[in-house]
């Protein structure tokens, strides 16, 4: 009672469930910003083009991530596919490929922004100094690009590790859910663990995000140097 | 062909953002259980998305398979919650162990939500519904319910100092707490219109409210009522069944007959062991007490 509910974390398998639940968590949000950045430099390299047809296309994935809601993304590729074609498909995977979705779309605006960027006479200086197309973007672009992309993409990447939060509308138990699980098993014995529960949550988030904005902080001042 | 397959994903995104609506519809902070959120029925049997290939398993296939998927809460307890050790517990948890039982198979668990039940039913993602799932007649158009297990009604609790025990001579100057968006509002204010509502947006809140003595009662489902005055001394249910009596019962996709009939059989059979008493003193006495076993149990698929 007077813990707040935090005793709980120490009764039965609580505290293993609650690291399971952080590692379900984690290893869709690790897997899905791997190949959303990925994606997404090649994506954002597609919207810098002065092509019409890719402009119009990369808009529109764009819109449709931006207006979109994630939940609506997940009713969609989990629910949907089974609707229309009949496949089932692992909510994790179908989780996978929403948060792939949406993130390259987002890191791909990144990576466009931070590529018109850089300002002409960079390109042109290259050029001036004999340096191939190749090699301009090897030495001059990319690494200033990469220096712009860094805060902007940590901050699309820890917002994907709290949105994994949605996946247990498609059945997953993560974190969050497993808190909740905690929570609702006591209610009667501890009615005000939620408050201990999710300070737990809480403490549990940032020790996850919080190493990963140091880690560009730290990158950020290496590479100005 | 082409067209086709516009229509098919076109299909796809209508209904996803209707189910979002519908998502957004049950969001009102009700800390029932269910019978709350029925109006968040998912909307999405516009003739373009009937389940051509998602199916569902045949009685047959589930035995075949040697598991069954059936879909609980995981977090409502004492219906559907896990416990320290990991384990699915709970009314609704105690049948599924005595239906795999009975089948000869495994259980496989799925944690749903209230919002994706009828979902993960139209699309074959899980066999059974056992998540306290109360019979509407528009889920009824979605799915298909087997017999009853449990009542659901909605109940009123007062102070145990000035007992309200019939709504029909309710004092004019006094007030009646009820949660917005729940049936007990709805219920209320179509047959009661003269008697005054208090109305609270979140469970917690209509709770300290009563607990101060703002109204002399408070409506809710029969469940939270009964819960609350047991959890809290002080308190009594003076109507602990009133309005229209809902069941909750198990539910299975559309058409799946086999299954369907088997649930059937499986209700009335059991019931002949009593066997929803004994799951109810297994899983509900702490929570409701010995008093309310009869008014909540319904065994055999009879509704008294």
């Amino acid at each position: 009672m007077d813990l707040m509910g935090i005793e709980l974390l120490f009764k039965g398998q609580n505290f293993l469930r609650i690291l399971g639940g952080l590692w379900v968590s984690v290893r869709i949000s690790l897997i899905s910003v791997a190949i959303s950045i990925g994606l997404g430099l090649l994506v954002g390299a597609l919207m810098t083009l002065r092509r019409p047809v890719v402009r119009a296309i990369t808009r529109v994935y764009l819109e449709i991530v931006r207006i979109m809601p994630q939940m609506v993304l997940l009713f969609i590729v989990y629910f949907g596919t089974t609707r229309a074609f009949g496949i089932h498909m692992e909510a994790e995977l179908a989780a996978i490929i929403v948060f792939v979705f949406w993130g390259t779309a987002e890191m791909g605006d990144l990576v466009r922004s931070a590529l018109i960027s850089i300002p002409k006479h960079q390109y042109e200086s290259a050029k001036a100094l004999g340096l191939s197309r190749a090699q301009t973007y090897r030495y001059i672009i990319l690494p200033q690009t990469l220096r712009r992309l860094l805060p902007l993409s940590i901050n699309l990447i820890t917002r994907m590790i709290k949105t994994t939060s949605l996946v247990m509308m498609v059945g997953i138990v993560e974190v969050l859910k497993v808190t909740q699980q905690i929570i609702e098993a006591n209610r009667r014995t501890s009615p005000n663990a939620a408050f201990g529960m999710f300070a737990v949550v809480f403490v549990i988030y940032f020790l996850v995000c919080w190493p990963i904005s140091m880690l560009s902080k730290k990158l950020e001042k290496r590479w100005s140097e | 062909m082409k067209r086709n397959l516009v229509q098919k994903i076109a299909s796809v995104v209508a209904a996803g953002t209707l189910m979002m609506g519908a998502l957004s519809g049950c969001g009102a902070s009700n800390a029932s259980v269910d019978s709350n959120e029925s109006n968040a029925t998912v909307e999405s049997t516009d003739s373009s998305v009937t389940a051509e290939s998602a199916g569902y398993r045949t009685l047959d296939e589930i035995k075949e398979s040697g598991t069954i998927n059936i879909g609980v809460f995981s977090d409502k307890s004492p219906f559907g919650y896990v416990d320290e050790n990991g384990e699915y517990q709970g009314y609704d948890v105690y049948f599924a162990e005595r239906i795999g039982k009975d089948l000869g198979v495994d259980i496989n668990y799925v944690s749903t939500e209230a919002a994706s039940r009828i979902e993960y039913l139209q699309t074959g993602k899980v066999d059974i519904i056992l998540a306290n799932f109360t019979v509407t007649e528009e889920r009824a158009e979605e799915v298909d319910f087997a017999l009853p297990y449990m009542n659901v009604a909605l109940g009123v609790v007062s102070h145990d100092d000035n007992v309200v025990t019939s709504l029909d001579n309710f004092p004019e100057d006094e007030e009646i707490i009820v949660i917005s968006g729940t049936t007990a509002e709805t219920y209320l204010e179509k047959n009661y219109p003269n008697i005054k509502l208090q109305k609270y947006d979140a469970y917690a809140e209509a709770k300290t409210a009563f607990e101060n003595r703002n109204a002399i009662a408070w409506a809710n489902d029969n469940t939270e009522v009964i819960a609350f005055a047991i959890e809290n001394e002080g308190y009594e249910v003076g109507i602990p069944s009133l309005g229209s009596a809902d069941t909750i019962a198990p539910a299975v996709t559309k058409g799946n007959s086999s299954l369907l009939d088997w649930l059937n059989d499986e209700i009335k059979s059991i019931g002949a062991e009593n066997f929803f008493h004994a799951d109810y003193e297994a899983t509900l006495l702490d929570t409701y007490g010995a008093d309310y076993e009869d008014t909540l149990v319904v065994e055999g698929g009879e509704v008294k």
